[in-house]
Parts: structure tokens; sequence; C-alpha cells
């Protein structure tokens, strides 16, 4: 027998309401408020019957629509790399800096989706990032963290 | 009435406000194009530059920025399916098939179309009906607040994924989950926070819509190595013929724009309704008007369907100022943001406002016309070179996507807690994508989450715990029915009616 992938999802959404239910009974409320007709934990137990309701719901009904998806056609390769890369972006932007880690992810994304036209890499990469903090920066008055840049003496 | 005609005229039309609203909507609809940076993020930015002018110019600033963000996050969402503002969520049901046509030209010039013909409109019934419209918000009550948004997200659910109802409601669950994180506004009690500092303010909305929209469709794209520029690569090329509009396309326009326009405003008017609202209701009930023929085309290109949102955001945008000048209270989360910069330049919004700042009420309103007008110079000329954005390679469209993305709520927080909750949230949101679940009702539930709880809180406290509230008011009561409805209706549909 299988089982669609969207029951499967359903039932872990099934799971998750029942594990967000259990955290809303959790919430610690104010002594004089615990049996107040509305307090913190409210809503959330609401939201938590809720999500049981629905994905059990979709459970049980019978699927007149199935999922057609092929998944032996799917690029985990590129996707799995731009999901670390992005990671190791988030990793590096505080403390290499805006400009170096923005720059190094935008070449390293280019280089994994297939580009190979040299001159635009770098083009769309070091100097638009440059051209693209001066806006925020310079022109616009957005503040930019990036200690390198300020090491170096080029923003305050 | 005249009186202060003229004084707005005359403030709105000095070089230096005419100036303020020009670099306001260019500066609008550049952030609103890039996706994830929508209006709040842009007025939110310009709120500490504002407070070197005089009131009246720093609001008109805000409002040009705020009206080119939206008319900015539309071409986002037609061109990328991208929505810079939930607002735009609507547009890019209908946008975004057109632009993957080949039809990305016509479909922004619809879009531009409508937004000036439907912010022209409301600005016009926002100069001559707001004492009288505020009155009708005012007759509103939290019971009615309420199930207006639920009515709104089940209406999102039941039109937004045509067959995938249920999914839609789990959508709507996650979105309300999701909004729940963070400490509760009235007793600051922390709630799923699991001791992490970083929950304790809550998931910010542009992380989310980033998430769910920008990042998981980047990396969707990727995923199913498909190439949504290719089909587009050849209008972007083409002449700007493409952007010209037939006779039959047109009419269709004419007879959705005067009807969106009213939908649009006087949902708009309705304190925490808004622009997203209004599109998707503008969105079901021009369905519900086409013909049969017009209704098998929404979500596959409809011009109907495009028109719709597109008139009723803009008409919303106009709208949400009535609550905001006139009784203090912000229509939307962008009018909330302009709220707190109100109060920074010391002025207190209110039905006051009319008597003691004249000219801040009045030149706002006139600067709606203005900038309408030059929207629509602005965007159109441009309308073929913005939609060679299609013509960049997949390479590069990709990456750059990301970087905006990551770059918007570095913007924001300086946190890199934020950048993995988003890359998070975008992979999950990847996979719910691949297997059909709409991300729109989940974006609709997250904006709404907090006014939901808050409603339904004034309501319990008020009616003493006691349910009954869904039905003693007239209003609230055809409401739940029509929700109900709606309920039963999809579920029937879906499950167990004969084909």
């Amino acid at each position: 027998m299988q089982i669609s992938p969207i029951k499967i999802i359903s039932l872990l959404f099934f799971v998750f309401s029942g594990f967000y239910l259990y955290h809303a009974y959790q919430i610690r409320v104010f002594a004089f408020d615990e049996n107040a007709p509305f307090n913190a934990k409210t809503f959330p137990i609401l939201l938590g019957y809720a999500g049981i309701f629905f994905s059990g719901l979709y459970i049980v009904l019978p699927e007149k629509r199935p999922a057609n998806v092929n998944l032996s056609v799917l690029d985990y390769k590129r996707t799995i790399t731009l999901v670390i890369l992005m990671i190791i972006y988030g990793v590096t932007i505080l403390k290499a800096g805006y400009f170096l880690s923005t720059s190094v992810f935008l070449v390293l994304s280019y280089i994994t989706l297939g580009e190979k036209r040299w001159f635009w890499v770098f083009v769309l990469s070091f100097p638009f990032v440059a051209i693209f903090m001066f806006l925020l920066h310079g022109l616009l008055d957005i503040y930019l963290r990036d200690p390198l840049l300020k090491h170096l003496g080029i923003i305050g | 009435m005249i009186e202060g005609i003229l004084i707005g005229l005359n403030t709105a039309l000095s070089i230096k406000n005419i100036i303020m609203v020009m670099i306001g909507c260019f500066a609008g609809t550049i952030i609103g194009m890039l996706p994830g940076l929508g209006p709040m993020t842009a007025i939110a930015l310009m709120i500490p530059i504002t407070y070197g002018f005089e009131p009246s110019t720093g609001l008109i600033l805000m409002a040009g920025v705020y009206y080119g963000a939206v008319f900015g996050g539309s071409t986002s969402s037609i061109l990328i399916n991208a929505p810079g503002i939930p607002g735009t969520v609507a547009t890019s049901f209908d946008g975004y098939p057109m632009a993957q046509q080949g039809k990305a030209g016509k479909a922004l010039a619809i879009a531009a179309y409508s937004s000036f013909a439907g912010g022209t409109i409301a600005a016009i019934f926002l100069l001559f009906a707001a004492p009288s419209l505020s009155k009708v918000s005012l007759a509103f009550r939290s019971p009615d607040y309420f199930g207006l948004m639920i009515l709104g997200l089940t209406a999102v659910s039941a039109f937004s994924a045509k067959g995938h109802f249920l999914k839609a409601m789990m959508m709507v669950v996650l979105g309300l989950m999701l909004a729940s994180v963070g400490q509760d506004t009235l007793s600051d009690i922390p709630r799923f926070v699991f001791n992490n500092m970083n929950l304790a303010d809550g998931i910010s909305f542009v992380l989310v819509v980033m998430a769910t929209f920008a990042m998981s469709e980047a990396l969707s794209i990727i995923f199913k190595g498909s190439d949504p520029t290719q089909a587009a690569k050849q209008i972007s090329l083409s002449k700007l013929g493409s952007i010209k509009l037939d006779k039959e396309e047109t009419k269709k326009m004419v007879t959705t724009i005067p009807r969106s326009s009213i939908i649009g405003f006087i949902v708009g008017v309705l304190p925490g309704a808004g622009s997203t609202i209004a599109s998707f209701l503008a969105y079901g009930m021009e369905r519900n008007f086409v013909k049969d023929e017009e209704k098998q085309k929404f979500g596959k290109g409809s011009v109907n369907g495009l028109s719709a949102p597109e008139t009723a955001n803009n008409a919303a945008c106009s709208g949400s100022f009535v609550p905001l000048l006139t009784l203090g209270i912000p229509g939307s989360g962008t009018t909330a943001v302009m709220l707190g910069a109100l109060l920074g330049f010391g002025i207190q919004p209110g039905p006051r406002l009319y008597q003691t700042n004249p000219e801040i009420f009045w030149s706002v309103i006139m600067s709606m016309y203005i900038g309408m007008v030059i929207l629509l110079i602005l965007n159109l000329p441009l309308i073929p070179y913005i939609a060679r954005i299609l013509a960049v390679p997949r390479a590069f469209l990709i990456p750059l996507i990301l970087f905006f993305s990551v770059t918007g709520i570095y913007l924001m927080s300086f946190n890199n807690f934020d950048i993995y909750l988003m890359i998070g949230i975008a992979v999950v949101a990847t996979i719910l994508r691949l297997y059909e679940f709409p991300m729109p009702p989940l974006i609709l539930a997250f904006v709404l989450g907090g006014l939901m709880e808050e409603n339904l809180r004034r309501s319990l406290l008020i009616s003493d715990g006691s349910w009954a509230f869904l039905w003693d008011r007239p209003l609230t009561l055809c409401i739940m029915i029509t929700i109900l409805f709606i309920v039963f209706w999809q579920i029937y549909n879906s499950y167990f009616k004969k084909k």
C-alpha cells in the first residue's frame, strides 16, 4: 500500500498541531487571569484544535486529487548546495562583513547554477554589491554593519 | 470643505512637496519591486529622514512611498511571483501566469491602469465621503471585525487554491500559529519562545513573506529545474507594442474597475482590513461577477482577475487613510507605521485633526491625486525596461532574489538567527509548494493573527466568556453564516460532489 505524500504532510501537521496544543496549555498566565474569559493561552489553544481538525479531516477524507510529483527529476544537489551557501552566508555576514560575505555568496551561487561568463560573474558580485552598499549606506543613509570595511576605514 | 481643499492644494502643489511626491513614488516603486521589501520597510526607512521636514511634507513623502511600493510590489508579483507585500499577493494569481505566457508587458499595463483608476476613484471618494465613511467603520464592533477576518481567510482559502480548500485551511492555521510566537501583546507573557530571546518579539512579517514567497519561489525553480524566464524572454526583448491593450481587454477592465474601487475603498476604510483583504475580496467577487467562460481563465491569466485586485488594493490604500486621519486608528500595517511617524511629529490623529491641522489632512488627500498621476507617468514608460528583468539569466536571477531576501532581513535586525529562521521557513515552504499547498492563505493569516486575537479578546471579555457574540449582532450573524456556507460548500464540492 502506498501512502500519499500529502497525507504524510497532513499527518506531520496533525502531530505538529498536537505539539503546539500541548505547549499552548503549558503557557503560564497570571494567577488572576487563570479563569478569565480570555487569557494569553486562549487563542493558541483554539489554533491547536483547529490544526488538528483540518489536518485530521484531510487524513480521514478520501483524496480526490492526489499529487503527481516525479521525485526523480528534482535537482536535489543544486538546491541543497544553495541552502548550505545561504546558511554559510548567514554565519559570515556579521563576522566577515556585508560586502565580502555577500560578494562571495553571489559568486559561489552563480557558479553553482552553472554560470561560466566570468566577466558577468565578477560584475554582478563585487562591484554590484559595492554600488548597492553605496546607495544604501552612502545615499539613503541606511546603516549597514560591516566590521571589515570599518576596520579598513572605508565606512564609518 | 472648499476652504480645506484650497489649503490642501496650496500645500501639496508647492514645488518642495511635488518633488517629495515624485521622490516617494520613485523610491517606493523601486523598493516595492524588490521581493520582500514592501511599503512597511520602505516607510520605516523613511521615518528618520522625514523628521527633518515639516509634518505635512513628511507625510506626503511617506504617502508617495506607500503608493509607489504598492505599485512596485505588483510588478514583482507579476514578473517573478514574489509579492513584496500581502496586498499584491492576489495580483500574482493571474499576473504571473500572464507573464509566463509571454504577456508580461500587457499584465504590467493592466496593473498600471487599474492601480491609477482605483487610486483616483478612491481619492475622490475620500475627498467627498471621508467624514461620513468614518461613521460606517465606527458601527463595526470587535465581533464584526473578528468575523470579517475569518471571512477573509476562508475566502482566500476557497479562491486561491481551487480544490485544495483543506490544504489552504491548514496553511491558514500555520500562519496564525507563526503569528502567535512571541510575547502576548496585552500581558507580555512569552509564548512558544522556548527560552530563545530572538523569538521574544515574535517573527517579523518581512521574514515570513520573503521566506514563503521570494526565497521559496527561487528554491522551487532550482528544485524543479524549471526556468520561469524562458517564456517571458521573448516578450521582454520585444518592443513597446506588447504593453498595448486590445478593445476586449479594455472593455473587461472598464467593467471591473468601478466595482473593485468601491469594494477596495470600503474595505480600506475598515480598520485592520486593509489592501490585502480588499484585493482578495475583489478577486473573489470578480470571479463571481464574470461569465463562466472568463471564470475558467481565473488563475491562468485572466484580465479581470488581474485588474480587480490591482484596482482594489490601490483603492484600499486611499481608504486606509480615513481611519488613520479621522479616527487615529490605522487601517493597515503600513498606516500603523505612519501613525508612529505622526506621533513622532507630535501630532495626534483623530477627529480633531480636521480643525487643528487642516493643512495636513487636506494636503495628504490632494497629494494622492498628484501621486497617482506621477505613478502612471513613471510606470508606464518604464514597463518595457521593467519587463527586461525577466531577461536576466536564471543563474543570475535566483542568487539575486536570495541576496535581496537576506539583505531585507539583515537590514531589519542585524541578527543571524533571523536569517537561519528565514532559510528554515523557506525550505519547508518549498516542500509544501511542491505538493500544491498554497502560500497566500498563510501570509494573510500571519498578518491578521494579532488583530484576530485582539478582537476575539475584546469580544469574549465584553460577552463575559460567552460565544454568543458570534450571533448576537445581525451583522456578525450574517458574516458567520457566509463563513459556514463557504466552508461546507468547499468541502462538499471537493469531496462529496459527484462529477
